[in-house]
């Protein structure tokens, strides 16, 4: 008996997955915390132009402050729902959040910041999407938290949700921050 | 109309493969010879009617027919005729055909060349494979048609993902799925095995080669797409443990272990319901392999868009495929008698060992892809799984392995001489001893565990080598003779050789990766930058316009000392089309280190980022490969599976009846 029950246990490992699998397709939840190669590692350098030739964004200028990067772009309508989140991060709770325009025309960046508000302590332009691909980014928004040595220690794929901000992203800023 | 055609064969392969499915296993079991050979004709004319499906596909891409939707949204005029054809499987719907494709061409041979099987098994086998096709021609059908039409036809498609514009990654999925789809004749097998309730040396003897050159055409695939991440992604990274990366790793690990318990199951008759079960497993990796990262559960880079009510069919493809045959190894796999006893130390207690190691290597690999949404959704915390996960659970695991590769086909079968394998072997580990040293010293003491990498990769080499030089009793018999035995040795055996050479040389690429040196700064042209001392000179940047894209490409010359040591061009490449950047970078290569060189972007004040590496070793990740793939295939021609199949298959011996 008990070797019939060894040779059910592939079976019986495979309902369960099976199972989990099924719930996790029906639930429709996006799967958007995915892990980054690049966890604990040195963020991929990158310089930045930003908006009328200006000074845009780099990795030197962030150095020695915890920043908050989100890839963001006009275009992308899951943005514009972070929007008001964001707004309210950086007006609230003070967040270090620092944009880069991801493949946008400089002129619709800038026209999308001035209708919904501009959360952004600095903006970088990368037109290319190099320094996308560099973070290994999936999709617009997503959004990356940088210690003070240049490290990247978080990373969040998709419209930010309250919920995340609350649970995972504003406990590893303030104990980033103290220390 | 030729697309018409194709859709219309693409029906009647459906049609065909649910009559092959069905009729010869009833004829199976009531001994009707008519019905089993009907898995026959219907396997070919199946095989016949997918080319033409297949067929009418190219013919859209070649003729660029943009009222074909697929065609629409994945070529373009502007592309070469090559990136036309490899287009065609270089999006979800293309490359499903190209997968029922491959299964039916495996089909088909198994049916033509299958004349030495048991009637009942071939029937039971191609019932099988007819099920699998059913399945996944339903998929095609229901819900990823490429044959759908555009009213009104655009003039101009929307090209092919310029990613995917490299032949590299051209021929990396085909190879894949010859792997992948080859795994599918071992569980076949498996499967026909557990209805017939028997399983015999016979049974090994046909399983072997097949996952055999599967496992070949896996190697190859999964060294090409880490090849093209190498060459392409601009950093010099080639394994990133990257989900899509994973499913066709983890396949090749169990696939590995089936290689080596099929051995024991056609040499002693034992080990018989691991071997069924690890067939089983195999192939379920290779579907998940192909299906988990579509279905939207796992997202990764490589993943295909995805409309909805694909995921739920996949999941239930996946349920009765995987469940069902699993279903049936529980209710049958206890009556399989098992074979021939041995010893803990002996020839197939070290296989034994390789099987548990390599699938549970695999179990942490799938633990690591899986873990992100497990720890989730159990509450717990988020971790991130990547390097550090992998290289804390799958490296050591395979620190025991390779230190039994050596070992392991020095043992007896039955009862082995532990203590004489290692007397044999004290060449090889006063050699690795040496390798350490040397490695130390050159290194100047650098990392000690990449220095033990190369220890164990020195250790594998040496060993293989002894025992290779052993049985060809090299230097211990007049020239002569150590020729004619060599001649006359099994061509298993030099394959294995050379597959358990290129582990070690594999081993030896992967660990020197850590005495790896990069600068990236920028650079105005005139410029010089060192790395490991070689000093690059950037003499220009260029723009290039071709009709599909517009190249900026610098000109690098490397020099050292006096010598000009190469000349190097990366370019990056903007695609106005879609909007994209690809990066082609420029690497010189010696064998034993690559120079490699990405372009960056510019600072807009004429300086330009140059990402510059020394990588020592790498090559030797994909020569290790090609060795793998090149010892199978020497394997493969060994004429034990070509010659007297059928004489021996016959014959009584090892075959028993299950009731």
């Amino acid at each position: 008996m008990a070797r019939r029950l060894l040779y059910l246990l592939p079976a019986a490992l495979f309902v369960v997955l099976a199972g989990y699998f099924a719930i996790a397709l029906t639930s429709g939840r996006d799967p958007s915390l995915l892990p980054s190669a690049l966890i604990d590692k040195p963020a991929p350098d990158f310089t930045l132009a930003g908006f009328d030739g200006k000074e845009g964004l780099s990795r030197s200028a962030l150095q020695g402050k915890v920043a908050v990067i989100n890839f963001f772009a006009s275009w992308c309508v899951p943005c514009r729902s972070e929007e008001p989140l964001l707004m309210r991060l950086a007006e609230e709770e003070h967040v270090p959040l620092y944009g880069i325009a991801y493949k946008d025309k400089p002129e619709n960046a800038r026209r999308y910041l001035d209708q919904l508000g501009d959360p952004y302590r600095g903006v970088g332009l990368d037109q290319s999407g190099t320094t996308a691909i560099n973070f290994g980014v999936y999709g617009v928004p997503e959004t990356y938290l940088i210690d003070k040595q240049g490290h990247i220690r978080f990373r969040f794929v998709g419209p930010l949700t309250a919920e995340a901000v609350e649970r995972e992203l504003l406990p590893r800023i303030r104990k980033l921050e103290g220390s | 109309m030729i697309v018409e055609i194709g859709h219309y064969a693409l029906i009647l392969a459906l049609c065909l493969a649910v009559l092959q499915s069905t009729v010869p296993l009833f004829g199976a079991a009531r001994r009707n010879m008519a019905w089993m050979t009907l898995a026959q004709s219907t396997a070919v004319t199946q095989f016949v009617l997918i080319a033409v499906a297949f067929g009418a596909l190219i013919n859209a891409y070649v003729t660029s027919d943009f009222s074909v939707a697929n065609v629409y949204e994945n070529s373009s005029t502007l592309k070469p005729l090559l990136y036309k054809v490899t287009g065609v499987w270089g999006n979800h719907e293309g490359s499903m055909i190209l997968w029922v494709f491959i299964l039916s061409l495996f089909g088909a041979a198994v049916a033509l060349f299958g004349v030495n099987l048991p009637p009942a098994l071939r029937a039971r086998v191609l019932a099988v494979q007819g099920m699998i096709g059913t399945g996944f021609l339903l998929f095609i059908l229901l819900t990823s048609d490429p044959f759908r039409r555009l009213v009104p036809a655009p003039l101009q498609g929307e090209g092919l993902n310029p990613v995917l514009q490299d032949p590299g990654l051209a021929f990396h999925p085909p190879f894949l799925y010859l792997g992948y789809v080859g795994f599918s004749i071992a569980f076949s097998f498996a499967v026909a095995a557990l209805i017939e309730g028997r399983v015999d040396a016979a049974w090994a003897r046909w399983v072997r080669p097949w996952t055999l050159a599967a496992w070949c055409t896996l190697t190859v695939g999964i060294a090409m797409g880490s090849w093209w991440s190498y060459y392409t992604l601009g950093w010099g990274g080639w394994w990133f443990w990257d989900p899509v990366e994973n499913a066709s790793f983890m396949p090749w690990l169990v696939g590995t272990a089936l290689l080596h318990s099929a051995i024991v199951v056609e040499k002693r008759d034992a080990l018989k319901s691991w071997t069924i079960l690890l067939a089983i497993i195999t192939f379920s990796l290779s579907l998940v392999g192909t299906f988990l990262v579509r279905s939207g559960v796992l997202t990764s880079v490589h993943a295909f868009a995805l409309s909805p009510g694909r995921g739920d069919f996949i999941l239930a493809l996946l349920l009765v495929a995987i469940g069902g045959s699993l279903g049936l190894y529980a209710w049958r796999a206890p009556q399989l008698k098992g074979g021939g006893i041995f010893a803990p130390i002996s020839r197939e207690g070290a296989l034994v060992l390789n099987n548990l190691l390599l699938c549970t290597g695999c179990a942490t690999v799938f633990l690591g892809t899986l873990y992100p949404l497990f720890s989730e959704d159990l509450g717990g915390p988020k971790l991130s799984v990547g390097f550090p996960f992998f290289n804390r659970t799958f490296v050591p695991l395979m620190v025991p392995m390779l230190m039994a590769v050596a070992v392991g086909p020095m043992l007896a079968w039955k009862r082995g001489d532990l203590r004489g394998a290692l007397q044999r072997l004290w060449l090889a580990a006063a050699g690795t001893l040496l390798a350490l040293l040397v490695a130390f010293y050159v290194t100047h003491g650098g990392p000690v565990l990449a220095v033990l990498g190369l220890g164990l990769a020195a250790w594998v080499f040496l060993g293989v080598v002894i025992e290779w030089t052993d049985r060809i009793r090299l230097g211990r018999t007049p020239l002569a003779e150590t020729w004619r035995r060599a001649r006359t040795m099994p061509r298993a055996a030099h394959g294995m050789t050379l597959a358990h050479l290129g582990l070690a040389i594999t081993v030896a690429g992967i660990t020197a990766s850590a005495w790896q040196q990069e600068r990236i700064d920028v650079v105005h042209p005139g410029g010089d930058l060192t790395v490991a001392g070689y000093v690059f000179h950037l003499d220009d940047v260029k723009t290039i316009p071709s009709p599909d894209f517009t190249a900026e490409r610098a000109d690098i010359t490397v020099r050292k000392g006096n010598d000009i040591i190469a000349v190097m061009h990366p370019e990056k490449r903007s695609f106005a089309q879609q909007g994209a950047t690809t990066s082609v970078t420029a690497i010189h290569t010696n064998l034993l280190a690559d120079l490699y060189a990405a372009l960056g972007d510019s600072d807009g004040k004429g300086g330009w980022t140059l990402r510059l590496y020394w990588k020592p070793l790498v090559p030797w990740i994909w020569i290790g490969a090609v060795f793998m793939a090149a010892g199978g295939i020497i394997s493969l021609s060994d004429r034990r599976w070509r010659v007297g199949i059928a004489a021996r298959a016959r014959a009584p011996r090892g075959a028993q009846p299950a009731e």
